[in-house]
């Protein structure tokens, strides 16, 4: 029997929906509303919501003081590459995982998980220096290797899962009809598991661009994205509220216009195996 | 061509041989069927002779030549899939030439066989449409058009009726007959509808545990079941198995009498019981008859609709020629 929904039931649920929706992106909103007010508006008790002089200057400040272009370009970078090294490594190791299965796959991957339990400060000092050693430190290539290693286990994880959701059967009626491993995977499999590989892809993405605790520890000036950019407004010698919210706008801007454009394929993503 | 030899094939899983070395010749053109319970190995000996699984030792010939080691693609056979293992993001065109397509054909050629396969199997009005918008009829027959495009030596059906409804099995079944008999293909099909067996097949290969238990054609095995298990397997409902002083009297440790063999009596029967359920289908009427003293249940068809009550007593006449006796091996007995 399905179950039925009065339209007062409707109503609640609709309203609860949208407070608790309302309140995840508060933060995100009061940034956006305090970046256009100016220092003293920003912090004047009680807060003011709307009723503030609207001003773009906290912007062209931090635009005339920051090179927002080159952090933007390591961003991307950083972010890209990371995911697209991860996926190069997780498509396989995922397939292998998914259909030629062996008795230690499920230790493999729940091992792989458990790294990502252990708190990042934890291997700072090793992996700190190790990029001494290497002469890493605040280059991109050393971030794109600790960013791609740190969120590698959630790609293979969120790809293994795609990949078992695909019935076995189509692979073999594959290989029966004549094609080499190459054609199955490419004529087969990776067409029927676009949306998971696009949904990760997009995910990791998001996740690099987000991540702060190395980027801000391993890099300085050259190799320094966002994350860098937004904490270089928050001095000790007293914050600049409006300013340091006009940068984090700046920074989560160009994540949040594409997470806006393919929130449709990320949610489908997300949510992939859970209904059929 | 298309003639199938196993040789001394075994496949083990780990440290567990499921199948035993097994020796079998399916002949080019003949409709063989696999049957047996479930988790026989019948699955199993399909997909070795097809390349999905690797076999453990032996050997595997197809026409003649050794195809132990070829790939799947190279043994020149198609199979059709329990699951129909379609390709859900292609339309039924694409799914059809897809094994053209990967051989290379040209593409006037791979249009031809398509239209051609899709006007035999009644798909001309859907080949655009993708699996999913298909009935579950429609997708099987989808599979078994990208089987026969390739014009393999032999066909493997995997269970292929098993997820239609009862109906659509019925039709489907003398599809399948009649594209035998217009392709005079070798056909290898999977069952444990030992109905399908006997309505399909030239040739049944009953299997239980891996091992084959008989070889023969339909009727061979309806008359002269080689042991017990085969007896009991082949045949709906199922032949009666008697054991005890019964069996004795016929110097047999077992004996076995078809429910359509016995004659209900007014009197002077063999053995005598009380009418338990009637199962009417009009046509035939089985009887469960009950407290026989020979064992739990002996089941008797009646032909046409005959009326006995639950609880009635009733004379059986079981017919003599057609006994069959099995030793304490469970072996026939001639």
């Amino acid at each position: 029997m399905a179950r039925s929904v009065t339209p007062r039931q409707k109503l609640i649920n609709t309203t609860a929906a949208w407070t608790i929706g309302l309140l995840i992106f508060f933060p995100i909103l009061w940034t956006i509303l305090t970046s256009f007010k100016t220092e003293a508006q920003a912090i004047a008790a009680p807060p003011i919501f709307v009723g503030f002089d609207w001003t773009l200057e906290n912007y062209r400040t931090v635009l005339e003081r920051s090179d927002y272009g080159r952090f933007l370009w390591n961003s991307i970078i950083i972010a890209g590459l990371s995911t697209v090294l991860g996926c190069i490594i997780a498509i396989p190791a995922a397939w292998s995982m998914a259909f030629v299965p062996s008795k230690r796959t499920k230790d493999i991957l729940l091992w792989m998980l458990s790294t990502k339990m252990l708190p990042a400060v934890g291997v700072l000092y090793p992996i700190y220096l190790l990029f001494i050693k290497m002469g890493l430190l605040d280059s991109r290539a050393g971030l794109v290797v600790v960013l791609m290693l740190i969120n590698l286990p959630i790609i293979v994880w969120m790809l293994y899962t795609y990949f078992k959701e695909i019935p076995g059967e189509i692979l073999e009626a594959a290989r029966m009809d004549g094609a080499t491993l190459r054609q199955e995977l490419l004529y087969v499999l990776t067409p029927m598991a676009i949306p998971g590989i696009a949904s990760t892809l997009l995910l990791n993405f998001i996740l690099a661009w987000n991540e702060a605790f190395w980027t801000l520890n391993l890099t300085a000036v050259n190799a320094a994205p966002l994350t860098a950019f937004i904490a270089s407004y928050s001095s000790p010698e007293g914050l600049f509220f409006a300013k340091l919210s006009a940068a984090s706008t700046m920074a989560i801007a160009p994540i949040l216009i594409l997470g806006w454009f393919s929130q449709k394929q990320l949610v489908r993503g997300l949510t992939f195996g859970a209904v059929k | 061509m298309g003639q199938i030899q196993l040789k001394q094939v075994t496949k083990s899983f780990g440290d567990v041989q499921v199948i035993p070395p097994l020796d079998l010749t399916i002949q080019d053109g003949e409709f063989t069927v696999f049957v047996g319970p479930s988790g026989c190995g019948k699955s199993t000996l399909l997909r070795l002779i097809a390349g999905l699984e690797d076999i453990t030792s032996g050997h595997i010939e197809i026409d003649g030549k050794d195809a132990t080691d070829l790939v799947p693609a190279k043994r020149g056979l198609a199979m059709v899939f329990q699951s129909y293992a379609l390709y859900p993001h292609m339309s039924v065109r694409k799914n059809i030439a897809f094994p053209l397509r990967m051989a290379k054909m040209e593409q006037a050629e791979i249009d031809r066989r398509v239209n051609a396969a899709a006007e035999v199997l009644n798909l001309a009005d859907y080949i655009d449409r993708k699996p999913g918008q298909l009935s579950g009829g429609q997708r099987q027959r989808v599979a078994i058009g990208r089987a026969i495009v390739r014009e393999p030596s032999a066909f493997l059906f995997d269970e292929p009726l098993s997820n239609l409804d009862a109906a659509l099995r019925v039709g489907m079944r003398m599809e399948i007959s009649e594209l035998h008999k217009k392709l005079a293909t070798t056909m290898v099909y999977v069952t444990h509808d030992q109905v399908e067996a006997m309505t399909m097949a030239d040739k049944i290969v009953v299997l239980h545990a891996g091992v084959i238990e008989q070889v023969g054609s339909p009727l061979e095995l309806y008359r002269r079941p080689r042991n017990t298990f085969v007896a009991g397997f082949i045949g709906s409902p199922k032949m009666n198995l008697i054991i005890g002083q019964e069996a004795a009297k016929h110097d047999a440790t077992t004996i076995g009498i078809r429910p359509e063999h016995i004659d209900v009596v007014e009197s002077n029967g063999m053995w005598s019981g009380t009418v338990g359920v009637a199962e009417h289908l009009g046509s035939d009427t089985f009887f469960h008859i009950h407290n026989t003293g020979l064992t739990d249940m002996i089941t008797v068809r009646a032909i046409g609709d005959v009326s006995l009550k639950h609880g009635d007593t009733i004379q059986l006449n079981p017919r003599l020629e057609e006994l069959h006796r099995f030793d304490a091996d469970g072996l026939r007995i001639d």
